[in-house]
């Protein structure tokens, strides 16, 4: 199987979690076992749109318990023959070749997976900033011959970029030494924030320079924080950026 | 059926709760980090190819820029092609 695999590269590699966690597009061949009209491989397909119910496969890595999947649409580009091809955005831990098999079961005729390809990974597309093994491979040893860093951009993006899709809350200069030290995020930090943020959801805490700090849990929505004076707002998580990037302007508890 | 609203068309605005400067003299933004920052706290947008696990990808990844630590985000599994037919494994 080919495609979209973004890959982070040392302290980078924290921001996997979010990224696994993240919504996929794939565009699949389906291979039907039995002459099927064209109307009824596309009205099938089509059902699996919304919440879906799958068991994982047999050879999965997760607990094989029927669990509960958001496909976030499912469209059918091609029915020719016996191979139908689709494209379909859905919940992080959708097992496209089980999808197959599912519909093939409702068909009645059986069906599988016969080539799957990620189209996008979170906020990774396939049109944007895609490169191959060759490619790194190349600019790499380019950079190392040349020293021109614009050649390690070409292929290297920020790991802000990985957290795209996370709701972002901006925080002042003067919060972001103790963020990252593992504070929590209180009211007066905060500068600015999107919208789309609820409690329990994961935010991430950028600086107002545009880097990512922490990642953390909301303990209120936006509009709740933007009318907050005081209190914890963001649950701090996981810490991105390393201590003493930014100056230390706070005194802890012990000091005062 | 309801229709759910994929993570990446949803809209996002951004509200100001008090104006603040940064200050230039720390940090950088991330577009402009320099070398060996700009490998630290970077990404690639890998395409990957069939024959290899997700898994090998991101350790030749590793091997070839010479980095401590390379991790994927999301196992896209080998080719079937490639990989050892179960049926075929004698009991």
């Amino acid at each position: 199987m080919t495609g979209v695999l973004p890959v982070a590269l040392e302290d980078a590699t924290k921001v996997v979690q979010p990224l696994l966690a993240a919504g996929k597009e794939y565009v699949c061949v389906m291979k039907v076992h039995a002459d099927t009209p064209e109307s009824r491989v596309k009205e099938v397909l089509e059902e699996f749109q919304g919440k879906i119910y799958q068991r994982p496969p047999a050879r999965a890595s997760v607990k094989r318990r029927v669990r509960v999947r958001r496909v976030y649409y499912l469209e059918v580009m091609e029915v020719l023959g016996r191979d139908a091809l689709f494209k379909i955005g859905c919940e992080a831990g959708t097992y496209i070749r089980k999808l197959c098999h599912d519909v093939g079961e409702i068909l009645g005729c059986g069906a599988h997976m016969h080539e799957l390809r990620r189209t996008r990974a979170g906020p990774f597309t396939e049109d944007e900033g895609n490169v191959t093994l060759h490619d790194v491979s190349y600019l790499y040893s380019k950079w190392q011959e040349t020293g021109d860093e614009s050649l390690l951009k070409r292929f290297i993006l920020p790991m802000e970029k990985a957290l795209g899709l996370l709701p972002k809350v901006y925080v002042r200069d003067s919060a972001v030494d103790a963020l990252c030290h593992g504070a929590h995020l209180a009211a007066p930090g905060v500068t600015s924030l999107e919208t789309g943020i609820e409690s329990g959801r994961v935010v991430a805490m950028f600086t107002l320079k545009g880097e990512a700090v922490a990642l953390g849990t909301a303990t209120a929505s936006t509009e709740e924080i933007l009318k907050a004076s005081h209190g914890i707002m963001v649950k701090n998580e996981r810490v991105l950026m390393p201590r003493g990037t930014y100056p230390k302007l706070w005194r802890s508890k012990r000091s005062t | 059926m309801p229709r759910i609203v994929a993570p990446w068309t949803a809209e996002r605005n951004l509200l100001t709760r008090s104006e603040e400067e940064t200050d230039q003299s720390f940090g950088h933004n991330p577009e402009e980090r320099p070398y060996p920052d700009l490998v630290r706290f970077g990404v690639i947008n890998l395409d990957k190819p069939p024959g290899p696990s997700s898994h090998e990808v991101a350790a030749w990844v590793r091997s070839i820029m010479q980095v401590k630590q390379a991790g994927h985000g999301g196992t896209l599994e080998a080719s079937e092609a490639q990989k050892p037919n179960a049926k075929e494994i004698p009991r």
